[in-house]
């Protein structure tokens, strides 16, 4: 038996999103109907071919109840954003085993005008002060630094690129231009990390339509094949900054999930990095073997992950450090656009892009090839 | 002065992590089978998945494994301190802690930096362990 029998079974064929910012004459729910409104003009079909339905961040009852979905297959998952990459596969199983044909993937996050604060509360570690997911990374990325030599002037190359990637986006929450010193200059919110180091938190909503390959086919937008994926959880270091960086996970990822989309890391165009915090794209790379273990830091230099100058533009959209945190799900609708051509300004167009790649390195590490072809 | 920091949350399993600390000793959970301590405390050892452990004291020594200076208002108790470092402690026996440094003097904080626990009463209630340079 075959070890991977999904490759190019499922499409995504539709996708939407709001605005980003701040909304209070909306919420969550609000946000996710509207994406998934989007979504569905976009992919050309009615709310009644909807037979499957996924949500992330959203409270599932009440969201089907204001979207007026009455459906065989609703699955919630937890605010986590790693649950992009999760939904993602899990539709793609839903649709090989035939539990859904037309399945709805939808996101929204009203954390902004919410006050959702990430740090302070309770938790194991608050008598010593020690709170948020930022603080976390910034405990994982110094312990980067002593064993590696990284230093926080290679991740103002991440938040460079990314940046200038979102002057290309309309959407994008950041658009002006920032410099390497404008990163190092930039405050301490948890040193060694800075504020150009953190995602910024939104609201807004994303949803993807996605549904088989043999229905793709005649579908009002070129289909985008999901070519293939992987995944490795670990959890051993929950409660702790992960003393590895994710790094045995990602590695395994990394053997499996070319052989399953059929390509080898040379067809791949372009990234899609999981950037809630700028370490976590130099974890995801050395991870997923981009570059050796230590050397992101040098990898990223150079403009390496910039559209028009490095071989790997990566977050094209800018990403959760400049387009919004949409928690993965913006950053696979932009690989959608990406991927049909035409769909986002010329500038911002990676040249006859077919296969990206999305990385994602938090305790549940995962991959996902895209293709046009 | 009533004390403004957030306290530890003590629920059944870490409860006797911080009844130790009252008495100035640092604990951890080992399992049986393996020997090997694990923390935060938990219903059963991850090594065997059985409630074959028993609390067991720590050395309390260990180095730095990786700090950050905190530099945002998170809470209250902390607000006057920022920027306030926070240490990764990776003990003699393996399992880490979260926690503060005290006795610094004048050096600067490093990795790798040895370091022995110390014990601060916070209230009639909890006593918080800390680390000094060894």
């Amino acid at each position: 038996m075959p070890d991977w029998d999904l490759r190019d079974k499922a499409c995504i064929v539709g996708v939407g999103s709001t605005a980003y910012g701040v909304f209070p004459e909306t919420d969550a729910v609000g946000l996710g109907v509207e994406a998934l409104r989007a979504a569905v003009e976009d992919a050309g079909i009615s709310f009644d071919d909807i037979d499957g339905v996924i949500l992330n961040r959203l409270p599932y009852d009440r969201f089907a109840e204001v979207a007026n979905l009455q459906t065989p297959y609703l699955i919630p998952t937890e605010a986590h954003g790693r649950f992009s990459a999760i939904a993602l596969m899990m539709a793609v199983e839903a649709l090989a085993t035939g539990r859904a044909t037309t399945i709805a993937l939808v996101y929204g996050n009203d954390g902004r005008s919410s006050k959702m604060k990430y740090g302070g509360g309770a938790g194991f570690w608050a008598p010593w002060g020690f709170t948020s997911p930022g603080a976390s990374h910034a405990m994982m990325f110094r312990r980067h630094m002593a064993k590696f030599g990284t230093t926080s002037e290679d991740l103002a190359h991440v938040a460079v690129a990314f940046r200038d990637h979102a002057t290309k986006n309309p959407a994008a929450v950041m658009q002006k231009p920032i410099t390497v010193e404008d990163h190092q200059n930039s405050r301490f919110v948890c040193d060694p990390l800075h504020l150009l180091d953190y995602c910024l938190i939104n609201d807004g909503g994303v949803a993807w339509i996605m549904t088989t390959a043999d229905r793709a086919k005649d579908m009002k937008q070129k289909p985008v094949y999901v070519s293939g994926y992987a995944r490795q959880d670990d959890f051993s270091q929950n409660s702790y900054p992960a003393d590895d960086f994710w790094y045995p996970a990602l590695q395994k990822v990394a053997a499996q999930i070319y052989g399953r989309a059929g390509v080898t890391r040379e067809d791949i165009d372009g990234l899609m990095i999981y950037d809630n915090f700028s370490p976590t794209v130099l974890f995801a790379l050395e991870g997923m073997g981009f570059c050796k273990q230590g050397e992101g830091g040098a990898f990223v230099r150079d403009g390496t992950l910039q559209l028009g100058k490095g071989r790997w533009p990566t977050n094209t959209s800018g990403g959760h450090l400049s387009e919004s945190y949409m928690q993965g799900w913006a950053l696979i609708a932009e690989g959608v656009r990406q991927l049909r051509g035409g769909q986002v300004p010329p500038e911002r167009q990676i040249p006859d892009a077919k296969a990206l790649q999305f990385l994602l390195a938090t305790p549940v590490a995962a991959s996902i090839i895209l293709r046009n072809d | 002065m009533s004390y403004v920091k957030p306290l530890p949350e003590e629920d059944k399993w870490s409860g006797p992590f911080f009844e130790a600390a009252r008495d100035e000793k640092l604990v951890a959970q080992r399992c049986a089978a393996t020997g090997k301590f694990f923390f935060p405390p938990a219903p059963v050892s991850p090594f065997t998945r059985d409630t074959n452990w028993s609390w067991a004291e720590l050395s309390g020594r260990g180095t730095i494994a990786s700090f950050v200076i905190m530099h945002q208002k998170y809470f209250p108790g902390f607000g006057d301190e920022v920027p306030y470092p926070v240490i990764e402690v990776e003990l003699e026996e393996g399992v880490r802690l979260i926690s503060n440094i005290v006795e610094l003097g004048d050096r600067s904080l490093e990795v790798g930096m040895p370091v022995r626990v110390v014990f601060q009463k916070a209230t009639e209630d909890f006593t918080l362990p800390l680390f000094r340079p060894d």
